[in-house]
């Protein structure tokens, strides 16, 4: 029964987006209020019944329904709670489900919080937000309805993959979700303003706080989806350039430049046409992420559903709605009023740089995640491309984008002073300096390109602070001023330093851990101990223990540094009961210095096992350096300006001409 | 500055950044992408010692030796037709089955031995790689209806460790 009112409502949900789609749509054309107001009750409308879709889903997976096809498929009656929820999104239907609501809840907080927009323009971004809906409604409906029922119910059902069983499943997928969701309010507000053919410092204004939050969840996303990949694989890697990870890292990469190219129409009120662009780009990559994930077109660890149906459904999807966004765009843009002019060399230049160089590392990117496609539908074989052709194409393009992150903050507006810039990043030189060549006398073992990596963080990290001290004038003034400069120094300009300085710190990581990570492997016997760099393991004992779902196999070594304890470690190998399918799970010792990292592979039959060892130097800096990053959007997104709600277009009309 | 020059400029740069770009690419896609074969087409055209490719087969029944306490081990891919043997100095992968389709990346050693570096076995004990599976096809050894290889030509062990 209840099951039967989620599918209904998920119809209910369709034809108030249907309605929701175009009669306000109409309505601003026309200039009528009413008509125009029909847009908040049904995006609030469609978001409750959404809701009650999902959380008639929910309780299909919690009551361990097996009726209903995709509990069957995705579930387990002796599957922990926590696994029983989250399996509501860890497979392709429930997924979308979670999708759509995360994209009507926007829509509802526009409905509810956007009372100081032109309700023309709410009107619009609210209707293209339901076009997006009905889209997916139908796609939902029609290939992949999460309330199919089966016939007769199975008793049991298949359970979930053992790989999702893990804490991340609950975090990963939503994070990642409202970020690659939340890209779809900037692309309703782009859309709508080119229907409107008007975009000025205002739009910008009520744009920038939606990207901030989809930029803000979708780094979220991606860290604990590394880190998760980190210890669940047991690799010991955290990249992998696998076509799904670069399927979030694109429009992540694009919203990192949408950020910035905002912050100049804000400003300055130029890049109007080319910020458009973005927004429109962002959300592409967004749903190209989905098709990718979805269809199977790729090979993919992510890759769950195999059906061309959906695949043929999505890229249908994907062709209309951007061919359509990109057809507005090309005839609408071109009357976008030309705004500020500005120097080269300034912070307006350094921003159109910055956008410059992630667009080009975007194509580079989206290049290598498609080519081997293009190149098996078009008869040349076929081919993977991993780590190294990224290694030589994204990274050349982003380390000097780096390189200049550090610049960019100190040029003025309109016209910059270079010589001046680069003088107040004096000490950043000199500690750049320090840290290449203590790098370089350290570990001689590594790489060059290693002591260039580091370089490079430091120098961004240098040139964050250096910059934020300018800003407090610290040891220009005395402390005291300095504190209550600091004090009111506005939060966006705090998000910035923190997520310049997160990225700093993340690139010092991804070098320590590419460039000197120590990899070792052999068979073990209990008693036996292994050196491994400056560690020693000792492997005690290999239990088989009983666990809820599953059988464990766990080892557990003591770590000896100069005959000290340093820690235990117990990796486990497991064996689920229902999927006849082992599992890895790796354990870890964390330190700020490096890693250490054990993984239990196979017995060979003769007392002994597999047993792999991974020293990963300052990899936690990775995901701490993400986590400053989403901080500084966290920050940057409680500043005062976005609560006491954006300016009137009159009032930026009279601040513009003041100008 | 007119708006001429400065869209001057910024056509220079983007020109200028797209080049460079379109260098490091042609360049990458040139020697740092991987090509993919089957048994027969490898055995057909062997590729030179040291250069990386991927090899992708069923890994036949037993097969599967230990070679020495270091964790090296061996056995043959194959696509019914042609069989390569691969050694391996590592953990396998969680799904690596005898009788499962798996791929392979590595290169031919200068006597002629396939060593792979890597080891990749998809996350799902039905699922084919579908590289092998286009493979299994080419060879004509693929079962259309069951979508699976015939399971008396390979004989799958459910257990296959290490012996």
């Amino acid at each position: 029964m209840i099951t039967e009112i989620g599918h209904y409502a998920l119809v209910l949900a369709l034809i108030l987006a249907v309605a929701q789609a175009t009669l306000p749509l109409i309505g601003a054309q026309r200039g009528s209020r009413p008509w125009m107001a029909l847009a908040q009750p049904t995006a609030i409308g469609q978001f409750g019944f959404l809701g009650l879709s999902f959380l008639a889903l929910i309780h299909a997976y919690v009551v361990s329904d097996f009726s209903v096809a995709a509990v069957y498929e995705n579930s387990h009656s002796a599957q922990p709670l926590i696994y029983r929820i989250a399996g509501a999104w860890g497979n392709h239907e429930g997924s979308l489900l979670l999708w759509v609501l995360i994209l009507a809840l926007f829509g509802a907080l526009l409905a509810l919080f956007g009372d100081n927009l032109p309700p023309r323009l709410r009107a619009r971004a609210l209707s293209v937000q339901a076009m997006i809906s009905v889209g997916f409604l139908l796609f939902m409906l029609f290939t992949s309805n999460p309330f199919a029922r089966l016939d007769p119910a199975p008793l049991e059902g298949r359970e979930l993959n053992p790989l999702l069983q893990d804490p991340g499943l609950a975090t990963h997928p939503p994070m990642l979700y409202i970020g690659y969701v939340g890209l779809s309010m900037a692309f309703s507000f782009a859309i709508a303003a080119l229907i409107d053919g008007k975009v000025d410092a205002a739009w910008a204004r009520w744009v920038r706080p939606w990207t901030l939050l989809a930029w803000t969840t979708l780094t979220a996303g991606i860290v604990l989806g590394s880190h998760w990949a980190y210890y669940e694989l047991g690799w010991g890697g955290w990249w992998y350039w696998d076509p799904v990870e670069n399927a979030s890292f694109m429009p992540w990469l694009i919203a990192t430049a949408l950020l910035h190219s905002a912050i100049v129409v804000e400003k300055r009120d130029a890049l109007k046409a080319w910020t458009i662009l973005l927004a429109i780009l962002g959300f592409a990559f967004s749903m190209l992420g989905t098709f990718l994930v979805r269809s199977g077109v790729i090979t993919s660890v992510h890759a769950f559903a195999q059906d061309p149906a959906r695949g043929l459904f999505i890229l249908a999807l994907l062709t209309v709605a951007i061919g359509g966004s990109f057809v507005l765009f090309a005839w609408r843009a071109p009357i976008l009023k030309a705004g500020g002019m500005f120097a080269p060399i300034s912070r307006e230049g350094a921003m159109v740089i910055n956008n410059l160089l992630l667009a080009t590392a975007t194509a580079t990117v989206l290049l290598g995640t498609l080519y081997p496609l293009i190149l098996s539908v078009s008869g040349g074989g076929t081919v993977s491309v991993g780590t190294p052709y990224y290694n030589a194409t994204f990274v050349p393009l982003t380390l000097p984008l780096v390189a200049l992150t550090a610049i960019g903050p100190f040029l003025g507006w309109k016209r910059g002073d270079l010589p001046a810039a680069m003088q107040r990043l004096t000490f950043a030189f000199i500690a750049t300096f320090i840290a290449a060549v203590l790098t370089w006398w350290w570990r001689t073992d590594g790489p060059l390109l290693a002591v260039l990596g580091i370089a490079i963080g430091v120098w961004l990290l240098a040139g964050t602070l250096l910059e934020w001290a300018g800003r407090v004038k610290l040891f220009r003034t005395d402390l005291a001023t300095s504190w209550s400069r600091a004090v009111n120094l506005p939060r966006a300009a705090y998000g910035m330093t923190l997520a310049h300085a997160g990225l700093a710190i993340a690139i010092i990581g991804m070098t320590g851990a590419s460039a000197w990570k120590v990899e070792h492997i052999q068979v073990m016997h209990v008693g036996e101990t292994v050196e491994v760099g400056d560690y020693a393991y000792r492997l005690d004992n290999v239990q088989t223990l009983p666990v809820e779902n599953y059988l464990a196999e766990r080892a557990t070594f003591t770590v000896l540094q100069d005959g000290k304890t340093v820690t235990t470690l117990q990796p486990e190998r497991r064996q689920y009961l229902v999927q006849p399918m082992p599992t890895t799970e790796s354990a870890v010792h964390t330190t700020w210095k490096q890693d250490l990292y054990a993984v239990i592979g196979e017995p060979d039959g003769k007392g002994g096992w597999t047993v792999r060892f991974y020293h990963e130097p300052l990899v936690i800096w990775i995901w701490g350096g993400g986590f400053v990053m989403v901080f500084g959007g966290l920050i940057s997104l409680s500043d005062r300006r976005y609560r006491v709600g954006a300016p009137s277009r009159a009032l930026a009309a009279i601040r513009a001409a003041r100008a | 500055m007119t708006r001429k020059t400065r869209r001057l400029y910024l056509i220079v740069t983007s020109l200028l950044l797209l080049g460079v770009a379109a260098g490091l690419v042609l360049n990458a896609l040139s020697d740092k992408i991987v090509f993919f074969f089957s048994p027969t087409e490898i055995t057909a055209k062997p590729p030179s010692p040291g250069k990386v490719v991927r090899l992708g087969g069923l890994v036949e029944s037993g097969s599967l030796r230990k070679l020495d306490n270091a964790g090296t081990i061996s056995f043959t891919l194959t696509d019914l037709k042609k069989s390569v043997n691969v050694n391996y100095r590592g953990i396998l992968p969680d799904l690596f089955r005898e009788g499962q389709g798996v791929v392979v990346q590595g290169s031919f050693n200068n006597t002629g031995q396939f060593v792979a570096i890597d080891v990749l076995a998809k996350h799902d004990e039905k699922y084919m790689p579908p590289e092998v599976a286009k493979a299994l096809k080419a060879s004509g050894r693929w079962e259309e209806t069951a979508g699976q290889v015939g399971s008396s030509q390979v004989g799958s062990n459910a257990n296959g460790s290490i012996q």
